[in-house]
């Protein structure tokens, strides 16, 4: 079966600077793709180029990026606007920031609905409604008229999520969605996460410097540092026997609940820059 | 970490909350003032603001049944100086209002575009904002003919640049919220990105430039009645009476005084209304 998402040989640059080099990874059919790195590696540029919302002083240089076989990488605005909401979603890394703070959830959830779906008032209220049960918020209907900042962060993160599984498509990309939650909250919107995309048959890309999240949810991993992918494969394989010197070291300054012996290490600088030679 | 979220709004009705700044309590209080005197002015005023009463010229304030005295051809003062509110109400709402809507749009299309359009715009409002605004207005008015047509427009022409600079500012700043990128992944249409997520976010901003630029239009009709260049002589026009009462000031100096009170009042009140909106509602711009 041919994969959801193919991205082949990417390669990306600001100014004389590389952001991605030689970027390959794919992402089948209701598959979960974790992609892993520290900061700076280049997870969101891979997630933006994706998107089609690359900044503009960075600049495509080669490779390609293809969603179900359409090649999508320089797509005009107006045919990307076509696969988005519908064929790939985004759900964002901020969920205090990614709600308009002037606007009632209502609106903003049936903003996509009405655009993307073409449905009318009632239908898109009553398909909010509907996700917001699906995404286990309680008293729906009264949630629907507040504003972002009259419920909590975890409230307003199963309302993106709803957002973003509302007109079904076919490739999430979650860009770090738990990290600026709570421990406790991170874990329900997780197991929210992989529920929703089985019922769904959703594909995922998972943007994550969380190792913990990897083990969780993945079904593959692809870890990255300085815009190169470093190592590729299952998760359990990666996992049990890394074999990137790069990889090890993020493990090892990864706590481990199973395994509360080690000590963490952090990931030593030689490492860090060996591979981040300039283009 | 999850609950330290947006400010707050302060709870309660926004109306009431609003209420509760006196700034915003004094000048909605005169604006209610400037208004009842436009729209009720047929029934409010004793006298007909027109009639002469050549016996009875420049008395003195409550001279039998003129409350606050004639002036140089007798003419009621208080029926003026209310009459007068109708055309200060008139130009506050004819000239902001386009003035605002002007300014706004080409400020949106500046901040959120960009590029071209930014480019443009930009230089435009540079360009416009050199000029000294009393004396492009008056030569404006002076160029297109007198009357309160011509003030308005002068007004407009000039004054957007005001709205256009502060909502391109906020434009720009708005561009780079998540929740502009979340409704651009979306697949929203600049359009509508601009209409539902923009719009009510520099609204705030706008409804307290706009009271501002009210008390601003009313300051260059009476500057323009004054020397004459808006509606006609013997219309009653604060700007105007301050005109003739200038030339009886020594002899009957309330006829200058009422006029000047009335723009003051009216004037300051709309500037607190700005100052009080502006400390109300710039937490939710923040």
């Amino acid at each position: 079966m041919s994969p959801v998402l193919a991205i082949e040989r990417l390669s990306a640059v600001t100014g004389d600077t590389a952001l991605l080099r030689d970027v390959s990874l794919d992402v089948a059919a209701g598959e979960v793709h974790g992609l892993v790195g520290m900061s700076g590696a280049g997870k969101s540029m891979i997630a933006k180029a994706v998107l089609g919302v690359l900044p503009p002083a960075v600049r495509v240089t080669s490779g390609s990026i293809r969603f179900e076989g359409t090649e999508i990488a320089g797509l005009p605005r107006a045919r990307m606007r076509q696969l988005l909401a519908r064929g790939i979603a985004l759900i964002p890394q901020d969920p205090l920031s990614a709600l308009n703070p002037t606007r009632r959830i209502d609106a903003q959830m049936t903003d996509v609905m009405r655009a993307r779906l073409g449905l009318g008032a009632a239908a898109a209220r009553e398909r909010a409604l509907a996700l917001l049960d699906e995404v286990q918020v309680r008293e729906p209907a009264s949630v629907l008229r507040r504003y972002p900042h009259e419920i909590s962060g975890g409230q307003r993160q199963r309302i993106l999520i709803a957002i973003a599984f509302a007109c079904a498509p076919r490739l999430i990309i979650a860009d770090e969605p738990t990290t600026a939650l709570d421990v406790t909250v991170q874990k329900q919107i997780l197991r929210l996460i992989d529920d929703l995309r089985r019922r769904h048959g959703a594909a995922i890309l998972f943007v994550t410097h969380d190792l913990g999240v990897v083990a969780k949810i993945c079904d593959r991993i692809s870890v990255m540092h300085a815009g190169v992918i470093l190592e590729q494969g299952a998760v359990a394989d990666v996992m049990a026997a890394p074999q990137h010197p790069f990889t090890r070291a993020l493990f090892a300054a990864t706590p481990r609940h199973d395994r509360p012996e080690l000590d963490l290490r952090p990931v030593p600088d030689a490492l860090q820059y060996a591979v981040s030679v300039p283009r | 970490m999850v609950d330290a979220a947006m400010p707050h709004h302060a709870t309660g009705e926004p109306v009431l909350r609003l209420a509760g700044n006196w700034r915003i309590l004094t000048g909605g209080v005169v604006l209610g003032l400037l208004v009842l005197a436009a729209v009720a002015a047929p029934w409010l005023a004793p006298f007909d603001p027109l009639d002469q009463e050549l016996s009875a010229q420049l008395r003195g304030p409550a001279w039998s049944g003129h409350l606050l005295g004639t002036d140089s051809l007798g003419r009621d003062l208080l029926s003026r100086l209310i009459w007068g509110a109708r055309i200060a109400a008139e130009v506050a709402v004819l000239a902001a209002i386009p003035t605002a809507i002007l300014g706004t749009a080409l400020g949106l299309l500046a901040g959120y575009f960009g590029g071209l359009a930014d480019a443009l715009i930009s230089r435009l409002v540079d360009v416009w904002t050199s000029f000294p605004p009393v004396l492009l207005s008056i030569i404006l008015v002076a160029l297109i003919g007198t009357g309160l047509t011509s003030v308005v427009v002068a007004i407009i022409v000039i004054d957007w640049t005001r709205f256009c600079r502060v909502v391109r500012a906020e434009t720009l700043k708005q561009r780079h919220m998540d929740y502009i990128d979340a409704a651009i992944v979306a697949g929203l249409k600049p359009m509508t990105i601009l209409a539902r997520e923009i719009v009510p976010n520099v609204l705030p901003l706008v409804l307290v430039l706009l009271t501002m630029e009210m008390g601003i239009a009313v300051i260059v009709e009476a500057i323009l009645s004054f020397v004459g260049l808006s509606i006609s002589t013997d219309a009653p026009s604060w700007g105007g009476m301050i005109a003739e009462g200038r030339q009886v000031v020594h002899q009957a100096p309330w006829i200058m005084a009422a006029p000047l009170l009335a723009l003051l009042a009216t004037v300051l009140g709309l500037n607190l209304l700005g100052d009080g909106l502006k400390a109300e509602l710039d937490p939710v711009l923040r």
